[in-house]
């Protein structure tokens, strides 16, 4: 089953490389002043910003891990999108860009000590910046590991490329480089992935042809069955759905994490910088078309040479590898093998691997040439996301590492060469996390795990310092750092059904409660981060001294000037644009409800 | 800033859309298609709308540029 790309594949390949450089080299000579790098000198129109936006979060792990997710959980994905996602980026581009851009802090930690004070910065800047390197490493490793099984390409090459071309036009073009490279990245991904999702929906006889042939209406409905945990497959009731994937999870990541809000913040004015994630909304509202259906109908297709009479010859050549690649396997997801190339079973059944469900489409039903054009689209998500990474790193390095602990009195040009060199060392520690990971795969996991007990509580720390003026620097850094034990204690005390003890929880000892599924565990553990966190950060509040109001000016709602919005028209205003997304958004859940 | 985007986008898709109508032409009727696209030549129709959409904005850089 392993295509042979040809020629035509590699032109297209190379073609997209040697553009993606070439931006990188126009940049160059803008790139004067260490705003102009870290901030693309705030000039960014709001279309190009939106679209950064949304591409710099459209990593492999949403193309490859939202097919997957489609394939095993269904429509229900769309959670991710149309309750999580979108909702999250109205909120940020209405209510907290006005702090973030108004207050003029040039990183999302720098906010925080604006707002806060100096350990708050410190202990986000600080675990943003590890998390932001090995989250990188996890994805280049991804990356190469898919490469190599799909194509046959060498794990080591096919990384080391990818990262010295990210390497090159993030070096040289600092976030302009990125961002422009990021527009591009996101229309070669719609433009790769539309004619993937036409062919197999048009071989399955549309979405009623799908429903009918995937026979699983839980699948195929995205709230009918989240009355009980138990009714659909991915183990969550709606409370969690809403509580723990909605508003911690979504929200704590859209609105805090300056990966994506970086690219708002180098938009051109207020409203740009306001109406940046609203214009990203639009096509992340379409997004489950793009990347979840792909994965649903992997799983109930088939291969074209075992059904297609029309290629008998293939069929008889193909035979051999054909059975006894799919031996076990569902629709063309190919189950997975062990490092001794035997299938992984649980239970007596092989355990699929779903994250082939997109690729194998892409092998399926392109044909050479437009196969080089959606290998293309699934590079280009890889090398967005990684650029995202590596310049949202070396801002924080260097502005709230390296500027604020290290060397506080330098000149602008030299942060400018500090920027320059930490996208080196930045991209250099990713990509040893890459092959440390190749070797140690739990390292990883438990890496992950960590990050993701310092993340869940951000967003009540984000949310009460916004909104109460009140919150202190006291409490919001003993409420961060209790939301993260508070994280680590249910996630040990709890067990999804069927895992052991160790990565996947349970391992304070006792087992208080066994979840339906990790997800499940996981929105909870979310949950319980927010509770703890927000509980935390207002009794210390309360206890602690208030800042004045005037140095609060800019930074908490109460005390800032609402934005002016008089002599826009219609379509430049954030909140109008807004509702139009709420009211389709609601109108997308009713039609897959 | 002087560069516009969507000049090289519209240039990078052109080209895709004409490597993707010459290898689709040079191979129509190809086994290639029943195999995989379902018998139908999508190199040549996914090569003409990707050309169309570089072209658009080409003109788009154009018509700014004329501002």
């Amino acid at each position: 089953m392993r295509p042979e790309p040809h020629l035509i594949d590699y032109a297209i390949i190379l073609l997209y490389f040697a553009f993606v450089l070439g931006i990188g080299f126009v940049l160059k000579k803008y790139m004067k002043t260490s705003t102009d790098f870290f901030l693309s000198g705030r000039s960014i129109p709001a279309w190009i910003a939106g679209l950064a936006f949304l591409s710099a979060n459209l990593g492999a792990q949403e193309v490859i891990g939202m097919g997957a997710s489609g394939a095993k959980y269904g429509i229900s994905t769309s959670h991710f999108y149309w309750i999580g996602a979108v909702p999250a980026m109205l909120f940020v581009g209405i209510f907290m860009m006005p702090f973030y851009y108004g207050s003029r802090a040039r990183s999302v930690p720098e906010y925080l000590k604006l707002r806060f004070d100096e350990k708050t910065r410190g202990f986000n800047a600080i675990s943003f910046a590890v998390m932001t390197v090995f989250s990188s490493g996890v994805s280049m490793y991804a990356m190469g590991k898919l490469l190599q099984l799909l194509l046959g390409w060498n794990f080591t090459a096919a990384i080391l490329i990818s990262a010295l071309i990210v390497l090159a036009y993030t070096f040289l073009g600092g976030l302009t480089s990125a961002i422009y490279n990021e527009v591009l990245q996101f229309f070669l991904i719609v433009m790769g992935f539309i004619p993937l999702v036409y062919l197999g929906l048009r071989d399955v006889g549309g979405w009623e042809g799908l429903k009918v042939r995937i026979a699983n209406d839980a699948m195929v409905h995205s709230w009918k069955y989240m009355g009980h945990a138990s009714d659909n497959p991915m183990g969550v009731e709606w409370f969690g759905m809403l509580m723990g994937l909605a508003f911690v999870l979504s929200f704590g990541y859209w609105c805090t994490d300056f990966l994506v809000v970086q690219r708002a913040m180098a938009a051109d004015s207020m409203t740009a910088a306001r109406r940046t994630p609203v214009i990203a909304a639009f096509p992340k509202m379409v997004f489950p078309f793009l990347v979840i259906l792909p994965g649903m109908i992997a799983g109930v297709v088939t291969s074209s040479r075992m059904h297609d009479a029309s290629a008998k010859e293939s069929v008889v050549a193909g035979t051999a590898a054909q059975s006894s690649f799919f031996t076990g396997g569902k629709g063309i997801i190919p189950p997975k093998y062990d490092e001794e190339g035997k299938p992984v079973l649980v239970g007596g059944k092989p355990v699929l691997d779903y994250d082939l469900a997109t690729p194998m489409m892409l092998v399926r039903y392109f044909p050479s040439g437009l196969l080089g054009l959606g290998l293309c689209a699934l590079i280009a998500s890889f090398m967005s996301g990684m650029a995202g990474n590596t310049t949202a790193f070396n801002t924080v390095w260097t502005y709230d590492i390296y500027q604020s602990y290290i060397n506080k009195t330098a000149s602008d040009q030299h942060y400018l060469w500090m920027g320059r060199a930490s996208t080196i060392f930045g991209l250099a520690i990713s990509l040893m996390a890459a092959f440390v990971a190749k070797e140690f795969n739990n390292i990883l996991d438990v890496l992950q795990l960590v990050f993701a007990f310092v993340n869940a509580p951000l967003f009540a720390t984000f949310m009460l310092g916004m909104f109460w003026k009140r919150t202190t620097g006291h409490g919001a850094f003993w409420g961060l750092l209790g939301g993260t034990v508070a994280a680590a204690t249910h996630y040990g005390l709890t067990l999804p059904a069927g895992a052991v003890m160790g990565v996947k929880g349970g391992y304070l000892g006792p087992i208080l409660h066994v979840y339906p599924s990790e997800m499940a565990q996981n929105f909870w553990t979310a949950i319980f981060a927010w509770v703890g966190c927000f509980t935390l950060t207002v009794v210390i509040s309360l206890l602690t001294a208030p800042r004045p109001e005037q140095e609060l000016k800019g930074l908490v709602y109460s005390l800032t000037a609402k934005p002016e919005e008089s002599g826009l028209k219609w379509y430049q205003k954030p909140a109008t644009l807004a509702l139009i997304v709420l009211v389709l958004l609601v109108g997308l859940n009713l039609v897959f409800w | 800033m002087g560069f516009d985007i969507r000049m090289p986008i519209g240039m990078l898709f052109t080209l895709f859309g004409i490597l993707l109508i010459g290898y689709g032409a040079a191979t129509r009727g190809s086994a290639i298609y029943v195999e995989h696209s379902l018998g139908l030549n999508m190199n040549l129709w996914w090569g003409v709308v990707l050309v169309a959409f570089g072209l658009v904005m080409l003109a788009l850089t154009r018509l700014r540029r004329k501002q």
